[in-house]
Protein backbone atom coordinates (compact mmCIF):
# COMPACT_ATOMS: atom_id res chain seq x y z
CA UNK A 1 0.00 0.00 0.00
CA UNK A 2 1.54 3.32 -1.00
CA UNK A 3 0.70 6.73 0.25
CA UNK A 4 1.50 8.38 -3.06
CA UNK A 5 -1.35 10.04 -4.78
CA UNK A 6 -1.90 7.99 -7.93
CA UNK A 7 -5.59 7.44 -8.36
CA UNK A 8 -6.05 5.63 -11.66
CA UNK A 9 -8.93 3.31 -11.36
CA UNK A 10 -10.89 4.17 -8.30
CA UNK A 11 -11.63 1.30 -5.89
CA UNK A 12 -8.81 -0.89 -7.10
CA UNK A 13 -6.46 -2.05 -4.40
CA UNK A 14 -3.05 -0.49 -4.38
CA UNK A 15 -3.95 2.09 -6.97
CA UNK A 16 -5.56 4.68 -4.80
CA UNK A 17 -4.49 7.02 -2.11
CA UNK A 18 -4.93 5.74 1.37
CA UNK A 19 -3.13 8.46 3.26
CA UNK A 20 -5.09 10.67 5.58
CA UNK A 21 -7.09 12.77 5.46
CA UNK A 22 -9.07 11.32 2.63
CA UNK A 23 -12.44 11.65 4.23
CA UNK A 24 -14.58 14.67 4.73
CA UNK A 25 -15.67 16.12 8.04
CA UNK A 26 -19.23 16.04 6.74
CA UNK A 27 -21.71 13.82 8.55
CA UNK A 28 -23.16 11.14 6.31
CA UNK A 29 -25.25 9.62 9.07
CA UNK A 30 -26.35 11.55 12.13
CA UNK A 31 -27.47 9.35 14.97
CA UNK A 32 -29.31 10.90 17.92
CA UNK A 33 -30.42 9.22 21.12
CA UNK A 34 -30.60 5.80 19.55
CA UNK A 35 -32.13 3.17 21.76
CA UNK A 36 -32.49 -0.50 20.88
CA UNK A 37 -34.43 -3.04 22.89
CA UNK A 38 -35.36 -6.68 22.50
CA UNK A 39 -38.56 -7.82 24.19
CA UNK A 40 -38.69 -4.52 26.07
CA UNK A 41 -35.21 -5.12 27.45
CA UNK A 42 -32.90 -2.30 26.47
CA UNK A 43 -29.60 -3.47 25.00
CA UNK A 44 -28.28 -0.16 23.72
CA UNK A 45 -29.18 3.22 25.11
CA UNK A 46 -28.64 6.86 24.38
CA UNK A 47 -26.21 6.57 21.49
CA UNK A 48 -25.51 9.78 19.58
CA UNK A 49 -22.75 10.16 17.03
CA UNK A 50 -22.00 11.34 13.51
CA UNK A 51 -20.58 9.05 10.89
CA UNK A 52 -18.37 11.03 8.54
CA UNK A 53 -18.52 10.76 4.80
CA UNK A 54 -15.81 8.66 3.17
CA UNK A 55 -14.27 7.74 6.52
CA UNK A 56 -13.89 4.42 8.22
CA UNK A 57 -15.46 4.37 11.64
CA UNK A 58 -14.58 1.42 13.86
CA UNK A 59 -16.94 0.25 16.56
CA UNK A 60 -14.99 -1.40 19.35
CA UNK A 61 -15.90 -2.85 22.70
CA UNK A 62 -16.55 -6.21 24.33
CA UNK A 63 -19.02 -8.76 22.94
CA UNK A 64 -22.66 -8.25 23.78
CA UNK A 65 -22.61 -4.50 24.19
CA UNK A 66 -24.85 -3.88 21.18
CA UNK A 67 -22.41 -3.09 18.38
CA UNK A 68 -23.98 -5.49 15.91
CA UNK A 69 -27.48 -4.35 16.87
CA UNK A 70 -26.36 -0.77 16.30
CA UNK A 71 -25.04 -1.72 12.86
CA UNK A 72 -28.22 -3.53 11.85
CA UNK A 73 -30.33 -0.59 12.95
CA UNK A 74 -28.62 1.54 10.31
CA UNK A 75 -29.88 -0.48 7.33
CA UNK A 76 -33.11 -1.40 9.11
CA UNK A 77 -32.19 -5.07 9.17
CA UNK A 78 -33.21 -5.03 12.82
CA UNK A 79 -36.81 -4.37 11.77
CA UNK A 80 -36.98 -7.98 10.59
CA UNK A 81 -36.77 -9.18 14.17
CA UNK A 82 -40.27 -8.93 15.50
CA UNK A 83 -39.09 -8.52 19.10
CA UNK A 84 -36.71 -5.64 18.37
CA UNK A 85 -37.63 -2.00 18.93
CA UNK A 86 -35.55 0.94 17.73
CA UNK A 87 -36.15 4.52 18.78
CA UNK A 88 -34.30 7.78 18.37
CA UNK A 89 -33.21 9.39 15.13
CA UNK A 90 -30.94 8.31 12.29
CA UNK A 91 -30.61 11.04 9.69
CA UNK A 92 -29.43 10.01 6.26
CA UNK A 93 -29.59 12.47 3.36
CA UNK A 94 -32.47 14.44 4.78
CA UNK A 95 -34.51 11.43 5.87
CA UNK A 96 -35.03 10.03 9.32
CA UNK A 97 -34.57 6.28 8.94
CA UNK A 98 -36.59 5.59 12.06
CA UNK A 99 -39.39 8.14 11.88
CA UNK A 100 -40.02 8.41 8.15
CA UNK A 101 -41.61 5.91 5.87
CA UNK A 102 -38.61 4.33 4.18
CA UNK A 103 -38.41 2.01 1.18
CA UNK A 104 -36.11 -0.52 2.86
CA UNK A 105 -35.14 -2.29 -0.36
CA UNK A 106 -33.87 0.96 -1.86
CA UNK A 107 -32.23 1.91 1.43
CA UNK A 108 -30.35 -1.37 1.59
CA UNK A 109 -29.07 -0.81 -1.91
CA UNK A 110 -27.53 2.44 -0.67
CA UNK A 111 -26.33 1.01 2.65
CA UNK A 112 -24.63 -2.33 2.01
CA UNK A 113 -23.69 -4.83 4.66
CA UNK A 114 -20.95 -7.43 5.08
CA UNK A 115 -21.35 -10.13 7.71
CA UNK A 116 -18.98 -11.94 9.99
CA UNK A 117 -19.38 -15.28 8.21
CA UNK A 118 -18.99 -14.93 4.45
CA UNK A 119 -22.43 -15.68 2.99
CA UNK A 120 -22.14 -16.05 -0.77
CA UNK A 121 -25.29 -17.59 -2.25
CA UNK A 122 -25.00 -21.25 -3.32
CA UNK A 123 -25.07 -20.24 -6.97
CA UNK A 124 -22.35 -19.36 -9.45
CA UNK A 125 -19.86 -16.58 -8.78
CA UNK A 126 -21.36 -14.57 -11.61
CA UNK A 127 -24.98 -14.99 -10.51
CA UNK A 128 -24.08 -13.93 -6.98
CA UNK A 129 -23.51 -10.46 -8.39
CA UNK A 130 -26.01 -10.68 -11.21
CA UNK A 131 -28.98 -11.49 -8.98
CA UNK A 132 -28.90 -8.28 -6.90
CA UNK A 133 -28.39 -6.18 -10.02
CA UNK A 134 -31.39 -7.78 -11.72
CA UNK A 135 -33.40 -7.33 -8.54
CA UNK A 136 -32.69 -3.64 -8.59
CA UNK A 137 -34.00 -3.34 -12.11
CA UNK A 138 -30.86 -3.26 -14.23
CA UNK A 139 -32.25 -5.02 -17.27
CA UNK A 140 -29.41 -4.49 -19.73
CA UNK A 141 -27.15 -7.54 -19.67
CA UNK A 142 -24.13 -5.67 -21.02
CA UNK A 143 -24.34 -3.08 -18.26
CA UNK A 144 -24.67 -5.78 -15.63
CA UNK A 145 -21.64 -7.54 -17.08
CA UNK A 146 -19.57 -4.37 -16.91
CA UNK A 147 -20.64 -3.66 -13.35
CA UNK A 148 -19.84 -7.20 -12.27
CA UNK A 149 -16.40 -7.10 -13.84
CA UNK A 150 -15.67 -3.77 -12.20
CA UNK A 151 -16.83 -4.91 -8.77
CA UNK A 152 -14.73 -8.06 -8.98
CA UNK A 153 -11.73 -5.97 -10.02
CA UNK A 154 -12.34 -3.58 -7.16
CA UNK A 155 -12.03 -6.37 -4.63
CA UNK A 156 -9.04 -7.90 -6.40
CA UNK A 157 -10.86 -11.09 -7.27
CA UNK A 158 -11.16 -10.68 -11.03
CA UNK A 159 -7.86 -12.29 -11.98
CA UNK A 160 -8.60 -15.31 -9.77
CA UNK A 161 -12.13 -15.98 -11.00
CA UNK A 162 -12.47 -14.51 -14.49
CA UNK A 163 -12.04 -17.92 -16.15
CA UNK A 164 -14.56 -19.72 -13.97
CA UNK A 165 -17.35 -17.30 -13.27
CA UNK A 166 -19.86 -20.11 -13.66
CA UNK A 167 -18.32 -22.11 -10.83
CA UNK A 168 -20.01 -22.25 -7.48
CA UNK A 169 -19.21 -19.42 -5.14
CA UNK A 170 -19.01 -21.97 -2.36
CA UNK A 171 -15.87 -23.43 -3.93
CA UNK A 172 -13.92 -20.26 -3.20
CA UNK A 173 -11.72 -20.05 -0.11
CA UNK A 174 -13.02 -18.22 2.97
CA UNK A 175 -11.12 -15.05 2.17
CA UNK A 176 -12.23 -15.12 -1.46
CA UNK A 177 -15.82 -15.68 -0.37
CA UNK A 178 -15.66 -12.63 1.86
CA UNK A 179 -14.20 -10.56 -0.97
CA UNK A 180 -16.98 -11.85 -3.22
CA UNK A 181 -19.50 -10.69 -0.63
CA UNK A 182 -17.88 -7.28 -0.58
CA UNK A 183 -18.01 -7.23 -4.39
CA UNK A 184 -21.68 -8.21 -4.21
CA UNK A 185 -22.34 -5.22 -1.98
CA UNK A 186 -20.19 -2.90 -4.13
CA UNK A 187 -21.85 -3.93 -7.37
CA UNK A 188 -24.96 -2.06 -6.23
CA UNK A 189 -22.84 1.09 -5.84
CA UNK A 190 -23.78 1.81 -2.24
CA UNK A 191 -22.78 4.95 -0.39
CA UNK A 192 -22.28 3.33 2.98
CA UNK A 193 -20.89 -0.08 3.88
CA UNK A 194 -21.62 -1.73 7.20
CA UNK A 195 -19.13 -4.44 8.16
CA UNK A 196 -19.75 -6.76 11.04
CA UNK A 197 -16.38 -8.25 12.00
CA UNK A 198 -15.59 -9.02 8.36
CA UNK A 199 -12.22 -10.61 9.13
CA UNK A 200 -12.91 -12.57 12.27
CA UNK A 201 -13.88 -15.81 10.52
CA UNK A 202 -10.84 -15.73 8.21
CA UNK A 203 -7.32 -17.05 8.51
CA UNK A 204 -4.57 -14.43 9.16
CA UNK A 205 -3.47 -14.15 5.52
CA UNK A 206 -7.00 -13.80 4.12
CA UNK A 207 -7.76 -11.43 6.95
CA UNK A 208 -4.86 -9.23 5.91
CA UNK A 209 -6.02 -9.22 2.28
CA UNK A 210 -9.56 -8.23 3.27
CA UNK A 211 -8.22 -5.59 5.63
CA UNK A 212 -6.16 -4.05 2.84
CA UNK A 213 -9.23 -4.13 0.63
CA UNK A 214 -11.23 -2.27 3.28
CA UNK A 215 -8.46 0.32 3.56
CA UNK A 216 -8.50 0.79 -0.19
CA UNK A 217 -12.22 1.59 -0.07
CA UNK A 218 -11.61 4.51 2.26
CA UNK A 219 -12.57 7.78 0.68
CA UNK A 220 -14.95 6.16 -1.78
CA UNK A 221 -17.42 4.74 0.67
CA UNK A 222 -18.44 5.58 4.17
CA UNK A 223 -17.56 2.49 6.17
CA UNK A 224 -18.62 1.44 9.63
CA UNK A 225 -16.79 -1.62 10.85
CA UNK A 226 -17.31 -3.65 13.99
CA UNK A 227 -14.08 -5.27 15.07
CA UNK A 228 -12.66 -6.97 18.10
CA UNK A 229 -9.20 -6.65 16.72
CA UNK A 230 -7.93 -3.39 18.20
CA UNK A 231 -4.77 -3.42 16.12
CA UNK A 232 -6.92 -3.71 13.03
CA UNK A 233 -9.14 -0.84 14.16
CA UNK A 234 -6.03 1.27 14.68
CA UNK A 235 -4.69 0.38 11.24
CA UNK A 236 -7.81 0.98 9.17
CA UNK A 237 -10.08 3.44 10.94
CA UNK A 238 -10.22 7.23 10.96
CA UNK A 239 -12.73 7.35 13.75
CA UNK A 240 -13.52 4.97 16.54
CA UNK A 241 -16.49 4.53 18.82
CA UNK A 242 -16.05 2.66 22.07
CA UNK A 243 -19.05 0.79 23.47
CA UNK A 244 -19.29 -0.68 26.95
CA UNK A 245 -21.90 -2.41 29.10
CA UNK A 246 -23.15 -0.40 32.04
CA UNK A 247 -25.73 -2.12 34.22
CA UNK A 248 -26.40 -4.63 31.44
CA UNK A 249 -27.13 -1.92 28.93
CA UNK A 250 -24.77 -1.08 26.08
CA UNK A 251 -23.59 2.54 26.02
CA UNK A 252 -21.40 4.61 23.78
CA UNK A 253 -18.58 5.67 26.07
CA UNK A 254 -16.43 7.63 23.74
CA UNK A 255 -16.27 8.60 20.10
CA UNK A 256 -13.54 10.43 18.30
CA UNK A 257 -10.61 10.24 15.93
CA UNK A 258 -9.05 6.85 16.12
CA UNK A 259 -5.61 7.94 17.23
CA UNK A 260 -7.12 10.14 19.96
CA UNK A 261 -9.11 7.26 21.29
CA UNK A 262 -6.13 4.96 21.33
CA UNK A 263 -3.44 7.41 22.43
CA UNK A 264 -5.27 9.93 24.61
CA UNK A 265 -8.49 8.30 25.69
CA UNK A 266 -10.78 10.71 27.49
CA UNK A 267 -12.41 8.09 29.64
CA UNK A 268 -10.84 5.66 32.08
CA UNK A 269 -12.88 2.73 30.66
CA UNK A 270 -11.54 3.42 27.18
CA UNK A 271 -8.03 3.64 28.53
CA UNK A 272 -8.41 0.32 30.31
CA UNK A 273 -9.94 -1.36 27.25
CA UNK A 274 -7.45 -0.18 24.64
CA UNK A 275 -4.54 -1.05 26.89
CA UNK A 276 -5.96 -4.53 27.32
CA UNK A 277 -6.70 -4.19 31.03
CA UNK A 278 -10.44 -4.55 30.68
CA UNK A 279 -12.81 -6.27 28.31
CA UNK B 1 -18.43 -56.70 25.37
CA UNK B 2 -21.48 -54.47 25.61
CA UNK B 3 -20.30 -52.70 22.49
CA UNK B 4 -20.20 -56.03 20.66
CA UNK B 5 -23.70 -56.83 21.87
CA UNK B 6 -24.91 -53.46 20.70
CA UNK B 7 -23.30 -54.04 17.30
CA UNK B 8 -25.02 -57.42 17.05
CA UNK B 9 -28.34 -55.86 18.01
CA UNK B 10 -28.30 -53.14 15.41
CA UNK B 11 -26.98 -55.53 12.78
CA UNK B 12 -29.77 -58.02 13.42
CA UNK B 13 -32.38 -55.24 13.39
CA UNK B 14 -31.28 -54.05 9.98
CA UNK B 15 -31.08 -57.64 8.75
CA UNK B 16 -34.62 -58.24 10.00
CA UNK B 17 -35.93 -55.18 8.14
CA UNK B 18 -34.10 -56.17 4.97
CA UNK B 19 -35.40 -59.74 5.15
CA UNK B 20 -39.00 -58.53 5.42
CA UNK B 21 -38.51 -56.25 2.43
CA UNK B 22 -36.89 -59.00 0.37
CA UNK B 23 -39.61 -61.45 1.40
CA UNK B 24 -42.49 -59.18 0.36
CA UNK B 25 -40.95 -58.06 -2.92
CA UNK B 26 -39.67 -61.56 -3.66
CA UNK B 27 -43.09 -63.06 -3.06
CA UNK B 28 -44.81 -60.46 -5.23
CA UNK B 29 -42.12 -60.75 -7.88
CA UNK B 30 -42.22 -64.54 -8.06
CA UNK B 31 -46.00 -64.86 -8.13
CA UNK B 32 -46.69 -61.72 -10.12
CA UNK B 33 -44.05 -61.90 -12.83
CA UNK B 34 -45.57 -65.03 -14.41
CA UNK B 35 -48.58 -63.16 -15.72
CA UNK B 36 -47.08 -59.76 -16.27
CA UNK B 37 -47.27 -58.98 -19.96
CA UNK B 38 -47.89 -56.06 -22.24
CA UNK B 39 -51.34 -57.45 -22.88
CA UNK B 40 -52.12 -57.47 -19.14
CA UNK B 41 -51.17 -53.81 -18.87
CA UNK B 42 -53.37 -52.60 -21.71
CA UNK B 43 -56.44 -54.81 -21.76
CA UNK B 44 -59.59 -54.36 -19.71
CA UNK B 45 -60.37 -56.61 -16.73
CA UNK B 46 -62.75 -59.47 -17.38
CA UNK B 47 -64.68 -61.75 -15.06
CA UNK B 48 -64.36 -59.33 -12.09
CA UNK B 49 -60.64 -59.05 -12.75
CA UNK B 50 -59.84 -62.78 -12.62
CA UNK B 51 -58.76 -62.60 -16.22
CA UNK B 52 -58.05 -59.78 -18.64
CA UNK B 53 -55.81 -56.93 -17.61
CA UNK B 54 -55.65 -53.61 -15.82
CA UNK B 55 -55.61 -51.06 -18.70
CA UNK B 56 -58.52 -48.85 -17.53
CA UNK B 57 -57.32 -49.11 -13.94
CA UNK B 58 -53.89 -47.78 -14.87
CA UNK B 59 -55.53 -44.87 -16.67
CA UNK B 60 -57.72 -44.08 -13.63
CA UNK B 61 -54.71 -44.34 -11.31
CA UNK B 62 -52.68 -41.99 -13.48
CA UNK B 63 -55.56 -39.49 -13.63
CA UNK B 64 -56.07 -39.65 -9.85
CA UNK B 65 -52.38 -39.11 -9.21
CA UNK B 66 -52.14 -36.30 -11.74
CA UNK B 67 -55.04 -34.42 -10.14
CA UNK B 68 -53.74 -35.03 -6.62
CA UNK B 69 -50.22 -33.81 -7.42
CA UNK B 70 -51.23 -30.82 -9.51
CA UNK B 71 -53.33 -29.59 -6.60
CA UNK B 72 -51.01 -30.60 -3.79
CA UNK B 73 -47.65 -29.39 -5.16
CA UNK B 74 -48.47 -25.69 -5.72
CA UNK B 75 -50.71 -25.45 -2.67
CA UNK B 76 -48.21 -27.31 -0.51
CA UNK B 77 -45.16 -25.36 -1.65
CA UNK B 78 -46.95 -22.06 -1.16
CA UNK B 79 -48.05 -23.01 2.34
CA UNK B 80 -44.59 -24.29 3.25
CA UNK B 81 -43.01 -21.06 2.00
CA UNK B 82 -45.51 -19.01 3.96
CA UNK B 83 -44.94 -21.02 7.12
CA UNK B 84 -41.16 -20.91 6.99
CA UNK B 85 -40.59 -17.43 5.57
CA UNK B 86 -43.56 -15.17 6.15
CA UNK B 87 -45.41 -16.57 9.13
CA UNK B 88 -43.47 -14.44 11.63
CA UNK B 89 -45.74 -11.54 10.73
CA UNK B 90 -48.75 -13.51 11.89
CA UNK B 91 -47.51 -15.86 14.54
CA UNK B 92 -50.81 -16.99 15.97
CA UNK B 93 -52.27 -17.99 12.65
CA UNK B 94 -49.03 -19.83 11.86
CA UNK B 95 -49.17 -21.80 15.10
CA UNK B 96 -52.77 -22.76 14.43
CA UNK B 97 -51.89 -23.80 10.86
CA UNK B 98 -48.94 -25.93 11.99
CA UNK B 99 -50.98 -27.59 14.68
CA UNK B 100 -53.79 -28.31 12.23
CA UNK B 101 -51.33 -29.83 9.77
CA UNK B 102 -49.84 -32.10 12.42
CA UNK B 103 -53.28 -33.33 13.43
CA UNK B 104 -54.30 -33.80 9.79
CA UNK B 105 -51.14 -35.81 9.10
CA UNK B 106 -52.17 -38.30 11.74
CA UNK B 107 -55.75 -38.78 10.60
CA UNK B 108 -56.44 -42.26 9.16
CA UNK B 109 -57.06 -42.27 5.43
CA UNK B 110 -60.52 -43.77 5.82
CA UNK B 111 -61.55 -40.52 7.53
CA UNK B 112 -60.25 -38.59 4.52
CA UNK B 113 -62.34 -40.90 2.37
CA UNK B 114 -65.50 -40.15 4.33
CA UNK B 115 -64.73 -36.43 4.34
CA UNK B 116 -64.08 -36.52 0.59
CA UNK B 117 -67.33 -38.35 0.06
CA UNK B 118 -69.32 -35.85 2.12
CA UNK B 119 -67.59 -32.76 0.76
CA UNK B 120 -66.60 -33.42 -2.86
CA UNK B 121 -69.06 -36.14 -3.89
CA UNK B 122 -72.16 -34.90 -2.08
CA UNK B 123 -71.76 -31.26 -1.05
CA UNK B 124 -69.98 -30.07 -4.21
CA UNK B 125 -71.97 -32.54 -6.28
CA UNK B 126 -68.97 -34.10 -8.00
CA UNK B 127 -70.30 -37.58 -7.34
CA UNK B 128 -68.19 -40.74 -7.36
CA UNK B 129 -65.56 -39.47 -9.74
CA UNK B 130 -61.85 -39.38 -10.42
CA UNK B 131 -61.97 -35.66 -9.67
CA UNK B 132 -63.42 -36.28 -6.18
CA UNK B 133 -60.83 -39.00 -5.56
CA UNK B 134 -57.92 -36.91 -6.82
CA UNK B 135 -58.91 -33.94 -4.67
CA UNK B 136 -59.33 -36.17 -1.62
CA UNK B 137 -55.88 -37.62 -2.22
CA UNK B 138 -54.48 -34.09 -2.56
CA UNK B 139 -55.87 -33.15 0.84
CA UNK B 140 -54.55 -36.36 2.30
CA UNK B 141 -50.96 -35.86 1.13
CA UNK B 142 -50.81 -32.10 1.78
CA UNK B 143 -49.95 -32.18 5.52
CA UNK B 144 -46.88 -34.39 5.15
CA UNK B 145 -45.77 -32.64 1.97
CA UNK B 146 -46.08 -29.21 3.59
CA UNK B 147 -44.29 -30.24 6.77
CA UNK B 148 -41.40 -31.85 4.86
CA UNK B 149 -40.95 -28.84 2.59
CA UNK B 150 -41.22 -26.45 5.51
CA UNK B 151 -38.59 -28.37 7.45
CA UNK B 152 -36.34 -28.31 4.38
CA UNK B 153 -36.76 -24.56 3.91
CA UNK B 154 -36.20 -23.83 7.59
CA UNK B 155 -33.00 -25.86 7.52
CA UNK B 156 -31.52 -23.72 4.74
CA UNK B 157 -28.53 -21.67 5.89
CA UNK B 158 -30.00 -18.56 7.46
CA UNK B 159 -27.01 -16.46 6.40
CA UNK B 160 -28.38 -16.55 2.85
CA UNK B 161 -31.65 -15.01 4.00
CA UNK B 162 -29.71 -12.31 5.80
CA UNK B 163 -27.58 -11.76 2.72
CA UNK B 164 -30.69 -11.38 0.59
CA UNK B 165 -32.19 -8.85 2.98
CA UNK B 166 -28.97 -6.87 3.23
CA UNK B 167 -28.80 -6.58 -0.57
CA UNK B 168 -32.33 -5.26 -0.79
CA UNK B 169 -33.58 -8.39 -2.55
CA UNK B 170 -37.28 -9.01 -2.02
CA UNK B 171 -38.16 -11.92 0.22
CA UNK B 172 -40.02 -13.74 -2.50
CA UNK B 173 -37.00 -13.45 -4.83
CA UNK B 174 -34.70 -14.85 -2.18
CA UNK B 175 -37.11 -17.74 -1.74
CA UNK B 176 -37.39 -18.37 -5.45
CA UNK B 177 -33.75 -18.01 -6.47
CA UNK B 178 -31.91 -19.22 -3.37
CA UNK B 179 -33.97 -20.97 -0.71
CA UNK B 180 -36.22 -23.21 -2.83
CA UNK B 181 -33.31 -24.60 -4.89
CA UNK B 182 -31.28 -25.08 -1.74
CA UNK B 183 -34.16 -26.92 -0.10
CA UNK B 184 -34.79 -29.10 -3.13
CA UNK B 185 -33.54 -32.35 -1.56
CA UNK B 186 -36.20 -32.00 1.16
CA UNK B 187 -38.85 -31.03 -1.36
CA UNK B 188 -37.99 -34.10 -3.44
CA UNK B 189 -38.20 -36.28 -0.34
CA UNK B 190 -41.63 -34.81 0.46
CA UNK B 191 -42.78 -35.38 -3.07
CA UNK B 192 -41.63 -39.01 -3.07
CA UNK B 193 -43.41 -39.66 0.22
CA UNK B 194 -46.54 -38.07 -1.17
CA UNK B 195 -46.45 -40.01 -4.42
CA UNK B 196 -45.96 -43.23 -2.49
CA UNK B 197 -48.83 -42.49 -0.18
CA UNK B 198 -51.18 -41.38 -2.94
CA UNK B 199 -50.43 -44.31 -5.23
CA UNK B 200 -50.84 -46.83 -2.46
CA UNK B 201 -54.04 -45.32 -1.07
CA UNK B 202 -57.13 -47.49 -0.94
CA UNK B 203 -59.45 -46.46 1.87
CA UNK B 204 -59.74 -42.82 0.85
CA UNK B 205 -60.60 -43.78 -2.72
CA UNK B 206 -63.27 -46.39 -2.15
CA UNK B 207 -65.68 -43.67 -1.04
CA UNK B 208 -64.67 -41.03 -3.53
CA UNK B 209 -63.54 -42.36 -6.89
CA UNK B 210 -65.37 -45.63 -6.56
CA UNK B 211 -65.09 -49.16 -7.87
CA UNK B 212 -65.97 -48.92 -11.55
CA UNK B 213 -63.32 -50.74 -13.59
CA UNK B 214 -64.34 -49.45 -17.00
CA UNK B 215 -62.15 -47.07 -18.97
CA UNK B 216 -63.00 -43.56 -17.66
CA UNK B 217 -64.26 -41.14 -20.30
CA UNK B 218 -63.51 -38.03 -18.26
CA UNK B 219 -62.44 -37.00 -14.76
CA UNK B 220 -66.13 -36.88 -13.85
CA UNK B 221 -66.41 -40.64 -14.33
CA UNK B 222 -65.85 -43.06 -11.53
CA UNK B 223 -62.55 -44.93 -11.80
CA UNK B 224 -60.87 -47.71 -9.90
CA UNK B 225 -57.36 -47.11 -8.59
CA UNK B 226 -54.78 -49.88 -8.79
CA UNK B 227 -54.62 -50.26 -5.01
CA UNK B 228 -58.41 -50.54 -4.81
CA UNK B 229 -58.22 -53.16 -7.55
CA UNK B 230 -55.67 -55.19 -5.58
CA UNK B 231 -57.80 -54.90 -2.45
CA UNK B 232 -60.90 -56.01 -4.32
CA UNK B 233 -59.19 -58.94 -6.03
CA UNK B 234 -57.66 -60.28 -2.87
CA UNK B 235 -60.57 -59.73 -0.52
CA UNK B 236 -63.77 -59.95 -2.57
CA UNK B 237 -63.00 -62.03 -5.65
CA UNK B 238 -62.34 -65.72 -5.14
CA UNK B 239 -59.70 -66.89 -7.58
CA UNK B 240 -58.41 -63.35 -8.02
CA UNK B 241 -55.12 -63.88 -6.22
CA UNK B 242 -53.03 -64.31 -9.34
CA UNK B 243 -54.27 -61.07 -10.88
CA UNK B 244 -53.81 -59.37 -7.48
CA UNK B 245 -50.14 -60.40 -7.41
CA UNK B 246 -49.52 -59.16 -10.92
CA UNK B 247 -51.29 -55.87 -10.14
CA UNK B 248 -49.26 -55.49 -6.95
CA UNK B 249 -46.06 -56.00 -8.90
CA UNK B 250 -47.18 -53.35 -11.38
CA UNK B 251 -47.95 -50.98 -8.50
CA UNK B 252 -44.49 -51.47 -6.97
CA UNK B 253 -42.87 -50.86 -10.36
CA UNK B 254 -44.96 -47.72 -10.88
CA UNK B 255 -43.94 -46.31 -7.50
CA UNK B 256 -40.26 -47.00 -8.20
CA UNK B 257 -40.45 -45.38 -11.64
CA UNK B 258 -42.38 -42.38 -10.28
CA UNK B 259 -39.88 -41.87 -7.47
CA UNK B 260 -36.96 -41.92 -9.84
CA UNK B 261 -38.63 -39.56 -12.30
CA UNK B 262 -39.69 -37.20 -9.50
CA UNK B 263 -36.09 -37.07 -8.42
CA UNK B 264 -34.88 -36.36 -11.94
CA UNK B 265 -37.51 -33.74 -12.69
CA UNK B 266 -37.08 -31.87 -9.41
CA UNK B 267 -33.33 -31.98 -9.85
CA UNK B 268 -33.68 -30.39 -13.25
CA UNK B 269 -36.15 -27.84 -12.08
CA UNK B 270 -34.65 -26.80 -8.79
CA UNK B 271 -31.34 -28.29 -7.86
CA UNK B 272 -29.54 -27.51 -11.10
CA UNK B 273 -29.99 -23.83 -10.39
CA UNK B 274 -27.67 -24.31 -7.45
CA UNK B 275 -24.03 -25.02 -8.11
CA UNK B 276 -22.25 -26.95 -5.44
Amino acid sequence: MTTENKIQSPYTIGEIEVGEPCCLPVPHLEIKDLQISYDNKTVLDNVSLDIYKGCITALIGPSGCGKTSFLSALNKLLDLKSNARVSGEIHFEGQDLIGDDIDVLKLRRRIGMIFQTPNPFPISIYRNLDLPLKEHGIKNRKIRQQKIEKALKDVGLWEDVKDHLDKSALQLSGGQQQRLCIARALVLEPEILLMDEPCSALDPISSKVVENLIKSLKGHYTIIIVTHNLAQAKRVANYAAFFWMKERVGKLIEFGQCHHLFENPGHELTAAYVSGEAG
Amino acid sequence: MTSRMFDAMILSSSLFVSIIFVWITGDVLLKGLVHLSWDFLISAPENSGRSGGIGPILVSTAALLFIALSVAIPLGLATAIWLSEFAKDNERFATITSLTLDVLAGIPSIVYGLFGNAFFCVFLGLGFSILSGGLTLAFMILPVFIRTCEAGLSAVNTHWRQGGHALGITRISTVWHILLPAASPAIIAGLILSIGRATAETAALIFTSGYVDRMPGSVMDSGRALSVHIYDLSMNVTGGDQAAYTSALTLICIIIVLNISAQIIMNRWLHRRIVK
